[in-house]
């Protein structure tokens, strides 16, 4: 299964199954052909991820274009349940007025959800297929790349500044940043406690995610290590993991629901 | 865990699916969502409507049979009271004509016998004159009359 240096040791299977396929500038490249710096770009993440979203999203918006209000077909009623599920969860936690805040919270708990979901393929299947096809490494599952989670996250962190800004104005928001939770007399704590507040939470947003996938995947890799033991092990932990996926999911979504709250309502 | 570039590139996929969401997916499902709780919302009140009226016109047909029940009852009794006044009213007009009939009869009958002992008066003399003569002309013979006649000779 290594399809460098065809060996086949438990180290080696595990580490390739965790290894991203790269692709960097020349310059960025060592000598044995890894990547090396910033400038360089986990295709598999990239690709698998964008091409799920534009699936389930492309599916959304296509069912979303032809939706009736009258009897919905079942792909409309499905889509309808989870919607208004995410909708439901935002009615009930964000009181401010937003337009982004449930766009944002559905495209967080579906895009995360089918990423997650990569999980329940077996290990082995895409790297086999892509290995067939002449790519050497492929992590099937994109929220086990921190890139991914932390781009999500930093997304969101910056979308509830900009929320901020724009539904407190520039001086209130200021002042709460300087002002709360001690009062103007100590500013400098305030700030301080502020920007440890904001910096832990992308942080441990998308290390949440990215844990949880990162831990579930190995799992899945350790089980298939198993060997004929591999049988009844794999098929419950992959009904675990649903449990995982959908949770996993339904957090990120609803902790973006919450500071969004948090970054349009006054403390 | 290497951060690199691909942190941009998940960004900008990131914002693509939110803009989609945005624009394609969430305002066509809220607005069909919402129309449809309205028209639920409209069609649950008809049917509350409806059944009120439903009711209410149970109420009237109830109420209308009701009426309908009392007002037959009225006439059968007012048309038992009647038929019986028209029974007694037919007793006695049948009454009277009887006591007429009776008299006239008895006034015909009376007549009758009248007229029969009329008759009869008059066919007495005749009779008693026919059986005069049978008596006579039995009786009579010159020898048993003559002492009579001889008798009422003498005394003239």
């Amino acid at each position: 299964m290594s399809a460098d240096g065809g060996t086949l040791t438990t180290t080696g299977y595990i580490q390739h199954h965790l290894t991203n396929l790269t692709v960097c500038s020349d310059a960025a490249r060592d000598a044995a052909g890894h990547c090396h710096g910033f400038w360089s770009f986990h295709l598999d993440t990239l690709v698998i991820s964008g091409l799920l979203g534009i699936i389930v999203f492309g599916l959304m918006a296509k069912v979303a274009g032809k939706a009736t209000s009258g009897v919905p077909g079942s792909l409309q009623n499905f889509i309808e349940m989870v919607v208004g599920m995410v909708d439901q969860q935002v009615k009930d936690t964000f009181h401010g007025k937003s337009a982004l805040v449930t766009p944002l919270a559905i495209t967080i708990f579906v895009w995360v959800f089918v990423m997650n979901a990569m999980d329940l393929i077996p290990v082995d299947f895409l790297p086999l297929l892509a290995g067939a096809v002449g790519i050497n490494y492929l992590k099937a599952v994109p929220t086990t790349d921190p890139n991914l989670t932390f781009a999500m996250s930093i997304s969101v962190f910056l979308i509830t500044i900009y929320t901020g800004l724009k539904v407190k104005g520039f001086g209130h928001f200021m002042h709460e940043v300087f002002a709360v939770p001690f009062g103007l007399k100590l500013a400098p704590v305030n700030l301080l406690f502020r920007i440890v507040e904001e910096i832990a939470r992308p942080i441990s947003l998308s290390l949440r995610l990215f844990g949880n996938m990162y831990a579930g995947e190995m799992v899945f890799i350790l089980i298939a290590l198993l060997g004929i033991w591999q049988l009844p092990l794999a098929l419950p932990w992959a009904l675990f993991h649903i449990l995982i996926i959908t949770l996993q999911a339904f957090v990120f979504m609803m902790l973006t629901i919450v500071y969004m709250s948090m970054a349009s309502e006054s403390h | 865990m290497n951060i690199n570039a691909t942190l941009i590139g998940q960004a900008i996929w990131f914002a693509v699916f939110i803009w989609i969401t945005m624009k394609f997916v969430w305002p066509p499902l809220q607005k069909a969502m919402a129309d449809r709780q309205a028209q639920i919302a409209e069609g649950l009140a008809a049917a509350e409507r409806g059944k009120h009226e439903q009711e209410l016109a149970a109420k009237r047909s109830a109420d209308a049979l009701r009426e309908a029940k009392e007002k037959s009852a009225d006439l059968v009794a007012q048309a038992e009271k009647r038929a019986q006044q028209i029974v007694e009213e037919a007793k006695g007009t049948a009454n009277v004509e009887k006591d007429k009939i009776v008299a006239s009869a008895q006034a015909e009958i009376d007549q009758e016998v009248e007229r029969a002992k009329q008759q009869l008066r008059e066919r007495v003399a005749e009779l008693a004159v026919a059986g005069a003569e049978k008596i006579l002309r039995k009786e009579i013979n010159a020898s048993a009359h003559a002492d009579m006649l001889v008798a009422l000779k003498q005394d003239l």
